[in-house]
């Protein structure tokens, strides 16, 4: 078993209030992953669950049980801290060994645990050094078995692949992901990478200013945003926004351009409105009804593909291409949207405004 | 024949190359500051090298006009007096010494055993008015301790800790408690709070996380601190000698200045007890120098 709740969290620092009011529901076994900008309240929120912050209103639920005024200690949880937290003082070995030998484990219980939790991140030969003789990627390891090693009601994480190299994050989370399903704990993740949010979640919930914008899984938080922030925070490169407002059957764009009005949308005829568009539901090279015409304002290769910014208006779309594609900036450019997978957003509240079911 | 033959083989080409100007305790140090850093420490130490004269020098020569610089006999007599009582047993001025042994151990143990763990807890927790708190704390410290003799000798008076070891290790204490806290308190802040929330995590009590992880990443911190408090206390006078008057409970520096006085003074005494006084706190600050700059330079300064 392995359930953690939090409902209603509120937390605030002086006159910045951290968690507004925050309520998740972290499923047994899942691969829970708390996503938002730095200053979100992510981090907060984590302490929170931990026990390690005094809230000002809010409960924890461990397992269906209130943990709110818990200890630390009494809440049988392991985290990985962002800055990993190894104690200096002590080698690889007694920082992996710490947790057990606080839960008064024999010894002989605890060097068959760190053995085993050493060949499984394979720092069998660190185990004798302390953290200032190792590496970043070590010293995150490291951290990671002294989590591991016991087992937990669940694990939570704090950014623990943010200070290392891109190489070592892209490897480390593969790691990651295959330790949660040989496992089947409970994991909740902090992360301000989209990337690792949308590749390693079961469950992704959005966090921006101490508020909860969405909980949902990978898919419906990339596919179906349920505002305005949460589609521009999600997606490489960023959603393009276009101001416009529906009349009849069509979108009229402030820069003068019109569409075809979606089938799908809920909005009514005159509100101001935001239609986004992700960069790979547009095309410079295939012919569509749909069409907006720009002008090339500038190319950006990305290796594996090119996304072409166009000028439409006064606003700039960001269009995914093939690596391929050349052109000098201002000539014009037609470039094809694909309706079925726009979102429309309204201008005032920013909530999504297409239909639930679609 | 006044020039070596280093000197003279030195003042050749060799050295055509202009050394720089201003090296420190190079040659291009102009004159005048060398003469002035003379006089500055002619003037800082002489006192002490005439004290450590005066303790050796016979009796005869501590009196003789002009004074003997050089040409005087060496004796350990003065050194002997400060611990052997003329009839033989203990001396005053030894127990005076015993006295400031376990007066300035004791209160800097009590104010370092206090005011460490209230530095962590300025330092942890978030606390009502705690700017306002810490500045009161400090605010102790603003006034000279002179001005509380009197309302401490009364109060003393009444409780009965007058001329009792008691007594002065409390005051002493009292004084050292807020300097303890705030230099502790910039060396708590040097310390990450995350070790102490993973060893909560790891199962530890607060409590235990402090004592086992933080605490011991501490000790250059309070091996500072406790130097300062103990040379407060080693070297306090004004209390001692408004709070104290027996022989068997005086401390060192009353008992000192109580040599002085009358119609003949033992000056070789005075300076053989000086210079005993003295040398506890110099050995000790020698031997913990690298926490003591640690501490001066890492702890203290806010980043």
């Amino acid at each position: 078993m392995g359930t953690v709740a939090v409902d209603g969290l509120r937390k605030s620092f002086g006159k910045v209030q951290a968690l507004d009011g925050v309520t998740l529901d972290v499923p047994d076994g899942s691969f829970f992953v708390v996503l938002g900008p730095s200053g979100a309240g992510k981090t907060t929120t984590l302490r929170a669950i931990a026990g390690l912050d005094r809230l000002d209103a809010g409960s924890v639920h461990l397992d269906g049980r209130d943990a709110t005024g818990d200890a630390p200690a009494a809440r049988d949880l392991a985290m990985v801290f962002q800055n990993y937290a190894l104690y200096p003082r002590r080698t690889a070995y007694e920082n992996i060994a710490s947790p057990l030998r606080a839960r008064r484990c024999s010894a002989s219980e605890i060097a068959a645990a760190v053995e085993r939790m050493s060949s499984l991140l394979h720092i069998e030969r660190l185990l004798q050094r302390r953290p200032a003789q190792l590496s970043g990627g070590e010293m995150q390891r490291v951290a990671l078995a002294r989590a591991l090693v016991r087992s937990p009601r669940a694990f939570l994480m704090d950014e623990p692949l943010t200070n290392l190299d891109l190489k070592l994050r892209v490897e480390m989370r593969t790691e990651l992901t295959r330790i949660h399903r040989s496992l089947g704990a409970t994991f909740v993740y902090v992360t301000n990478d989209q990337v690792e949010a949308l590749s390693m979640a079961d469950q992704v919930a959005v966090l921006k200013e101490g508020k909860v914008q969405q909980v949902g899984t990978p898919t419906e938080v990339y596919e179906r945003p349920a505002n305005q922030w949460v589609a521009g925070f999600v997606g490489s490169p960023p959603i393009s926004l276009l101001a416009c407002r529906a009349e009849g059957d069509r979108l009229i764009g402030a820069g003068g351009w019109t569409l075809p009005r979606p089938r799908w949308t809920t909005a009514q005829d005159g509100r101001a409105l935001l239609l986004g568009l992700r960069a790979e539901d547009l095309s410079i090279e295939q012919r569509g009804d749909a069409s907006l015409s720009g002008e090339l304002y500038g190319l950006e290769p990305l290796g594996d593909r090119t996304v072409v910014d166009v000028l439409v208006g006064t606003e700039v779309l960001k269009v995914k291409a093939r690596p391929t594609v050349t052109g000098t900036p201002g000539e014009r450019l037609q470039v094809t949207v694909d309706l079925d997978r726009a979102h429309l957003f309204d201008a005032e509240t920013g909530l999504s405004l297409s239909a639930a079911g679609r | 024949m006044a020039v070596s033959v280093d000197e003279a083989v030195s003042a050749a080409p060799a050295r055509d190359h202009t050394p720089p100007a201003r090296r420190f305790g190079g040659r291009g140090r102009p004159a005048l500051e060398v003469v002035l850093l003379t006089v500055l420490a002619v003037v800082m130490l002489f006192p002490v090298l005439w004290m450590i004269e005066t303790s050796i020098k016979d009796n005869r020569d501590v009196y003789a006009i002009p004074a003997k610089f050089f040409d005087f006999n060496v004796t350990l007599d003065h050194f002997k007096d400060v611990f052997v009582a003329p009839d033989g047993g203990r001396s005053a001025l030894s127990v005076s010494f015993l006295n400031s042994v376990v007066v300035a151990g004791v209160s800097t143990v009590l104010a370092t055993v206090l005011g460490v763990p209230a530095a962590w807890a300025y330092s942890r927790f978030t606390l009502k008015a705690k700017k306002d708190q810490l500045f009161f704390i400090l605010s102790t410290r603003f006034m000279p301790p002179v001005v509380v003799v009197i309302p401490i000798f009364l109060m003393y008076r009444q409780v009965g800790l007058i001329d009792s070891k008691l007594g002065l290790i409390l005051i002493y204490a009292a004084f050292n408690v807020p300097f303890t806290i705030w230099m502790m308190k910039g060396f708590v802040d040097e310390v990450p709070a995350e070790y102490e929330d993973a060893a909560m995590l790891d199962g530890y009590t607060r409590l235990q996380a402090f004592w086992k992880f933080t605490l011991p990443l501490l000790v250059p911190g309070i091996a500072a601190t406790a130097v300062f408090a103990l040379i407060f206390s080693w070297n306090e006078f004004v209390f001692a000698i408004f709070l104290t008057s027996s022989d068997e409970v005086r401390t060192a520096p009353p008992a000192i200045a109580g040599l002085i006085g009358g119609t003949t003074v033992d000056w070789g005494l005075v300076a053989a007890a000086s210079v005993v006084f003295a040398l506890p706190v110099l050995v000790f600050a020698y031997l913990v120098r690298k926490h003591l700059v640690a501490g001066v330079t890492l702890g203290a300064v806010r980043r």
